[in-house]
């Protein structure tokens, strides 16, 4: 390995593109598997355009290729302890020999890699794209190959197991329920999953590549609806990811709403799932309580921007609405009502034996699988991990704040439910002990120009997990790369090995007790 | 299940009586725009420049200043910017309507969803099954259409019910915006939906593209795959928008034809 230390970054920090090392690839792909070794964690790994260097044009996302650019590889890891972010790069032409078979977690950045950049890493165990999206212009993708040129995720090649008695069940992509867009292919032999392929990218709108030139008006919403019940999570990672690059730091205020957002954002999320697992097992009572106390909690975060799902609420540079006194107290009446409802409908799940018995040892994910495939958020900690971006890489208004990070060791359904129980207790607390106490300050502040030829990292932790948005800008300080990481990223994969020797019907509960995002996935 | 009584006795009643009774809505509800094109200034672009999805186009010599509820995200960028507050918020929460065209709010006010025709009335007026797609769709016009079989909206009461297969429904309700890896899903499920059948739009997406629209990825909503008998606009739309054009469209809210 040569001498050069990868760049050390706070969560929410701006790094000049030119410090950011360029290693060898060789050396790149070393050290990304010498840190996963031994306890690190792959946040981010992606391609961004490269031109060579002292030719004097803009290189996007979106502009013609030159014959001699090249993509530059980021990797952004989480390691040591208490953990750090670290940021390196590599770059590369056409391919390089893939990271994937010494370190599973990068698998699906590989595919993303090769879809979107048509750079192939060589040797990668499973090359298929990810969204099947149109690829960088210019360059060709993986999504041409597959499928004779139409692109629909369920009519790609499928990992399959043969076998007299091994059958194979196609489910989506359109569901039973009210849900989102997926394809899910089992190989079964009779009720028992032997393995789960997931394949997604119905619900592929073009994100990362239509905000390749601004920001500009649109940026916010693009950013609000990535994931529509995560709106104040992606929201906050891309108003910190601008903020980092403006050099400008929202007033304490800004930075507290922003935080009592995000946890009733959790609270509602988690209160509605629980329901929804309630649902799912047949337990109809907790179901429609949990069902009806979600729409009190987004009541609430209406009650503070006038939106169900904080749609307009934070903007880059701050909030753009207060809370008065007297809002502040009828809202903590109602938050209060809830929460009653809430530790009077919770006892229903605890103490029933039909919960006990569908919830326990199904759907179990290992601690080691969860550390090998890089399991975030939830998941991550009801397999035992303490991994919470609002601990281990604080930052707004959390960085003045000690959050407990709550977990559960057995990986199982019952662990994904009682985190989230917990997780509820928790930001009750934490928006009783704060709504009353808020800071001063003006919102918003005004932001300055961004930084040319930077790289902003911000992570938030959404109720699902670490979202990471790296915002790259080009030396007209427009965004010429805009990379974005849901939590569901990192944890589709948890869920088709939760699956494998399960029963085939215990997939809607285990589906539910992982509650992923399609469309933070596909963007 | 004692347990289980007595949370139910806690937990009591908690339907609401809408439509009989005004549906109670947070006082920073931006419900359907009003537009009173009198007051622009000559040459004023202030509410288009800052619009994120270009649904407000401002007074010229030709037309009234005019607002397209269907693209419209309802952030009220276009409130705060204008100088003479020639564009203002109700706190109306109904703006269902049954033509693309109706969803274009001038100084006269929208035109509200009118009843399905006779026919379709009596086929479906007091039985409506639905099957919902969702395609590229942020999963917040989703939640909120879910949130209507909570006990709060109870859509069950109104015959109303979503179903789990095409075969089973009457129709589709339809949120995002298209995208192209959902276009022959969607095509397959409308087909599979058995004749008459008709297809609710909801959400911005559904009805424009919203804030995917222009997007290659994107087809700019559910006009270009299926014919569309009820937009229902919003980002997303409020879950008392969506049940009164559900209302509106069965015959259960009248709305007197023009």
């Amino acid at each position: 390995m040569s001498q050069t230390i990868p760049t050390i970054t706070p969560n929410g920090g701006v790094l000049p593109l030119d410090e950011i090392p360029r290693l060898p690839v060789q050396d790149f792909r070393e050290f990304l598997i010498r840190r996963v070794r031994s306890g690190g964690r792959v946040v981010a790994l992606f391609a961004a355009p490269y031109a060579v260097p002292n030719r004097i044009r803009d290189h996007a996302w979106g502009a013609a290729p030159h014959e001699n650019d090249q993509a530059r590889l980021f990797a952004v890891l989480a390691d040591g302890k208490p953990p750090t972010l670290l940021v390196a790069s590599s770059v590369v032409g056409g391919e390089y020999s893939s990271i994937t078979p010494e370190c599973p977690q990068v698998h699906m950045f590989e595919r993303e890699i090769a879809e979107q950049f048509g750079i192939t890493p060589l040797g990668h165990p499973w090359l298929k794209p990810v969204r099947f999206q149109p690829p960088c212009p210019g360059r060709e993708g993986l999504s041409r190959h597959e499928s004779g040129g139409k692109a629909l995720p369920a009519a790609s090649s499928f990992f399959s197991v043969e076998g007299e008695e091994v059958h194979e069940v196609a489910v989506g992509p359109v569901h039973a329920g009210i849900i989102e867009p997926g394809h899910f292919r089992f190989q079964c032999h009779g009720e028992t999953v032997f393995h789960l392929e997931i394949a997604l990218g119905f619900q592929h709108r073009g994100v990362e590549r239509a905000v390749i030139g601004g920001p500009n008006n649109r940026t916010p919403l693009l950013m609000e609806t990535l994931a529509g019940d995560t709106t104040i999570g992606h929201a906050t990672a891309y108003a910190q990811a601008i903020e980092a690059l403006c050099g400008c730091t929202p007033s304490p205020r800004a930075r507290m709403i922003r935080a009592i957002a995000l946890e009733l954002e959790r609270i509602a999320n988690h209160v509605g799932d629980l329901g929804a697992l309630a649902n799912d097992i047949g337990f109809l009572p907790p179901a429609a309580y949990f069902g009806r106390l979600r729409g009190d909690f987004l009541n609430l975060t209406a009650a503070l921007c006038g939106n169900r799902f904080g749609r307009g609420l934070v903007r880059p540079g701050g909030v753009r609405f207060d809370l008065e006194p007297d809002r502040v107290s009828s809202m903590l009446g109602a938050f209060r009502l809830a929460m009653e409802d809430v530790h009077q409908v919770g006892p229903l799940l605890w103490k029933s034996h039909l919960v006990t018995d569908r919830f326990n040892g199904t759907g179990v994910v290992s601690r080691e699988q969860a550390v090998e495939l890089g399991l975030v958020g939830l998941a991550a900690r009801a397999c035992g991990l303490e991994r919470d971006v609002r601990r281990e890489f604080a930052s707004g208004f959390y960085a003045d704040a000690q959050a407990p990070c709550h977990t559960w060791p057995t990986g199982d359904v019952f662990a994904r439910a009682h985190v989230r129980w917990l997780e509820i207790e928790q930001s009750a607390q934490f928006i009783e002990n704060h709504l009353q106490r808020l800071s001063d300050g003006a919102t918003p502040v005004p932001l300055g120009a961004l930084a040319p030829s930077s790289c902003a990292i911000s992570l938030v932790e959404g109720w699902r997990g670490e979202i990471c948005h790296v915002a790259i800008t080009d030396t007209q300080s427009r965004l010429s790369r805009y990379k974005i990481v849901d939590p569901s990223f990192h944890n589709w994969t948890g869920l088709a090995l939760a699956l494998r020797g399960q029963q085939i019907s215990d997939f809607p509960l285990c589906n539910k007790s992982f509650n992923l995002s399609y469309c933070g996935h596909d963007l | 299940m004692i347990r289980v009584l007595r949370t139910r006795l806690g937990q009591g009643r908690r339907t609401v009586a809408y439509p009989a009774e005004a549906p109670a809505l947070p006082d920073r509800f931006v419900g359907r725009l009003a537009v009173d094109s009198a007051r622009c200034l000559p040459g004023c672009r202030d509410c288009a420049e800052v619009c994120p999805t270009d649904a407000i186009s401002p007074r010229s010599e030709e037309i009234q200043t005019r607002v397209d509820l269907g693209r419209c995200v309802f952030c009220a960028e276009c409130i705060r910017a204008c100088p003479e507050a020639a564009v203002t918020a109700t706190r109306d929460h109904r703006m269902a309507a049954r033509r693309r065209e109706d969803l274009l709010v001038g100084d006269e006010s929208l035109r509200l969803a009118e009843a399905l025709d006779a026919r379709l009335k009596k086929l479906l007026g007091r039985s409506l099954k639905l099957r919902q797609v969702s395609a590229g769709g942020c999963n917040a016009c989703e939640a909120d259409v879910n949130v209507l079989n909570t006990v709060v909206f109870d859509l069950g009461r109104f015959g109303i019910q979503f179903v789990a297969s095409p075969r089973h429904a009457d129709g589709l309700l339809i949120t995002g915006p298209v995208t192209h890896n959902m276009d022959l899903a969607l095509r397959k499920t409308y087909e599979a939906v058995p004749e008459p059948r008709i297809v609710i739009a909801v959400g911005a997406c559904a009805i424009s593209g919203g804030p995917y629209e222009g997007h290659p990825e994107v087809l700019n909503g559910a006009t270009a795959v299926v014919p569309v008998d009820l937009y229902v606009p919003g980002c997303p739309p409020h879950p008392y928008t969506i049940l009164d054009g559900l209302l509106r469209l069965i015959g259960r809210i009248d709305t007197p034809r023009r």
